[in-house]
């Protein structure tokens, strides 16, 4: 099978130009380094199968960088160079494919985004600059799908042209190629330019950060509260809580099917946040507590990502955090991880130096709470208003500073310098909006939900094999005197290690005061992340290391937990 | 006149004429662009030592506050 790479810098819409090739949806967002590991996928063309590699943005070949070192390598196992560039940004990104082209591989290059260039007032002779590189040249519209036909009409013709550049004189080429084939007329700026500078300026960058944070806050409250309470707890309250009524009669209570199906009944009532029944609690947190929010969150994350505010966000918050010894990027896994821990720590790759890598992911694993938990300790502790709730977060973003101080001391290395390219605003496609939201809901219920039934099932099990008590017996010193809590609450505590929104939920039966939730919806984010996330990280940083996180995250949670029990 | 990036005033044009630093950090910088010769308009600046942001050709960069200070560049009057 012939192997096509798609290769280019960085955010200049190679994962876009992958999903319409290959069908595969992959998440695409405009801030450089979106991609970070490599995806494959196949399409077939003229009856052959030929597979693509979405390879990660880079600058040049030269193996300055991880990412660069990985692309130059992946480089010698291809056939076929698709060269993806930014058409709007001509002279910087033919250094690659000048760079690509010495390497002797066929190449086809693609022209993306070439929409763009009549707003930005740039001319391209597209024939020009395919005789000039002497391999065909594509202009496309990826996200409409502009161009897609016409590059996979003229594959065939990629072909290898050694054009002779050393390193000294590339830029001189560049030059004279960019002199023939571009004209740039000028033009006013536009109402999106000027919205750049103006979120970039400090005296008004930061106050219109502030109101994108509240803006956002409002959003996710406003969709999530909305559709539980008129949607989703209407549909069981009135739909599913009389059928699955009806099949309680049939099995009967204290049978033990009905145990575990159904649960206990609250004065002969189904209770959904308390029964603890498969078809009770395990499908109402999935769908009607956590489902809501998550797909409020990827709502508006989903917009931020795609209109390049995220990389702006970046740059104003990194004064503050190069004094903890980070850089303003690591913004974007704390925000990947307010949604799900996963894809957080995975993000952590777009940063050279492990050390940043690892800091970030183990402040993110530690300090930020993932959408089903925050869902969850919503729906416990909202009643409170906001002082049930203010406790919680407030408590975690000030571990988070502490941690992150404590971490600049104790883990020697350099603060590395922000660095990056900035893309322009762009007016999100409601389509890629849509489709993301979609593989991402998608996720949580295909990966997530089966999980959630899966804890709510070792909960019976472990109550019914009387685990629960065993170890609340055992654990009660640490539980009681420390944190306060009562002896059952280990339970939510082993069923954390597997889904955290299902340890939140058993909180719910076991009549605890606000305190008391308050010290355990902290405790059950600090002390472990879920299986999940830990074995993406275990993967990334090695055993060695996560066993100092983990018992670093233990004496965090019991320090916070044990603090807030003395404090409050 | 020459100044460093951290020196210039937002929307002001100069031409880089000097990189202080490592042969990996220059570079960095050329294939971003950013090379002895090539004009660049600063844009913003953070307060505290906070990052600049340049333009070079169609693109703009966020610089952290050292890389900042070892570009050099002379500006017109």
């Amino acid at each position: 099978m012939k192997r096509i790479l798609l290769m280019g810098n960085p955010n200049v819409g190679k994962s876009v130009v992958f999903s319409r090739l290959t069908g595969a949806r992959v998440i695409a967002s405009n801030y450089p380094g979106t991609t970070v590991g490599f995806t494959k996928g196949t399409f077939t063309l003229n009856g052959d199968c030929l597979e693509v590699v979405d390879v990660p943005g880079v600058y040049s070949l030269e193996p300055t960088s991880k990412a660069e070192e990985v692309a130059t390598e992946m480089l010698t196992e291809g056939d076929l160079v698709i060269n993806v560039l930014d058409a709007t940004n001509l002279e910087r990104n033919l250094y690659l494919t000048l760079q690509l082209l010495q390497s002797g591989k066929p190449v086809i290059a693609v022209l993306n985004m070439f929409d763009e260039t009549k707003h930005k007032g740039i001319e391209i002779d597209v024939g020009r600059l395919e005789s000039l590189l002497g391999v065909p040249v594509v202009p496309t519209c990826a996200l409409s799908g502009e161009g897609v036909k016409a590059l996979l009409l003229r594959m065939r013709e990629a072909r290898s042209n050694t054009l002779q550049s050393d390193d000294g004189t590339r830029w001189c080429h560049i030059g004279e190629i960019v002199q023939q084939v571009q004209r740039i007329t000028h033009r006013h700026h536009t109402l999106l330019e000027k919205l750049a500078d103006f979120s970039l300026h400090p005296w008004s960058g930061i106050p219109f950060s502030v109101f994108v944070a509240f803006a956002c806050f409002a959003v996710i409250r406003l969709v999530g509260e909305g559709m539980i309470g008129y949607v989703l707890d209407p549909l069981f309250e009135h739909c599913w809580g009389p059928l699955v009524m009806k099949l309680s009669h049939l099995l009967g209570q204290g049978t033990f099917l009905h145990d575990l199906l159904i649960g206990g009944l609250a004065e002969g009532k189904i209770d959904f946040k308390q029964s603890m029944g498969l078809l009770t609690t395990g499908l109402y947190v999935p769908f009607a507590m956590v489902l809501p929010y998550i797909l409020a969150f990827y709502l508006v994350l989903s917009i931020l990502e795609d209109t390049g505010y995220l990389p702006r966000l970046g740059v104003l918050m990194d004064t503050f955090m190069h004094r903890l010894g980070l850089h303003g990027l690591t913004i974007i896994p704390m925000l990947l991880g307010l949604g799900c821990k996963v894809p957080g720590a995975l993000s952590t790759r777009v940063f050279e130096a492990k050390r940043q890598r690892f800091i970030s992911a183990i402040l993110m694993a530690i300090c930020v709470p993932c959408m089903a938990q925050t869902a969850m300790v919503i729906g416990l502790l909202g009643r409170f208003g906001a002082a049930g709730l203010v406790p919680v977060f407030g408590t975690l973003a000030v571990l988070w500073i502490i941690l992150a101080s404590m971490f600049k001391v104790l883990i020697p290395g350099e603060a590395p310098e922000i660095f990056l390219e900035i893309p322009p605003y762009r007016i999100p496609s409601v389509r890629a909006v849509a489709q993301k939201l979609w593989l991402r809901t998608r996720q949580f219920i295909v990966e997530a939900v089966p999980y959630v039934l899966l804890g709510v099932l070792i909960v019976n099990l472990l109550y019914s094999l009387r685990v629960i008590q065993t170890f609340g017996h055992l654990a009660s010193p640490v539980l009681t005197n420390i944190l306060g809590l009562p002896d059952e609450a280990i339970g939510a505590l082993l069923v954390g290690f597997l889904r955290k929104d299902v340890a939140v939920g058993m909180l719910a039966p076991m009549g605890l005061s606000m305190k008391q939730l308050v010290v355990a919806s902290v405790v059950l984010v600090t002390y472990f992340p879920c299986i999940a996330t830990f074995v993406v990280l275990l993967r990334e940083f090695g055993f060695r290391h996560m066993l100092k996180a983990a018992a670093l995250m233990v004496l965090v949670a019991l320090t916070a937990g044990g603090f807030l029990n003395v404090v409050m | 006149m020459l100044k460093r990036i951290i020196d210039m005033k937002p929307n002001e044009a100069g031409t880089v004429t000097r990189i202080d630093g490592g042969y990996g950090l220059i570079r960095r910088l050329e294939t971003m662009g950013v090379r002895p010769g090539v004009v660049i308009v600063k844009r913003t600046s953070q307060p505290l030592r906070g990052p600049v942001t340049i333009q070079v050709h169609g693109t703009e960069l966020a610089l952290g506050f050292g890389i900042a200070c070892r570009i050099h560049v002379e500006v017109g009057e």
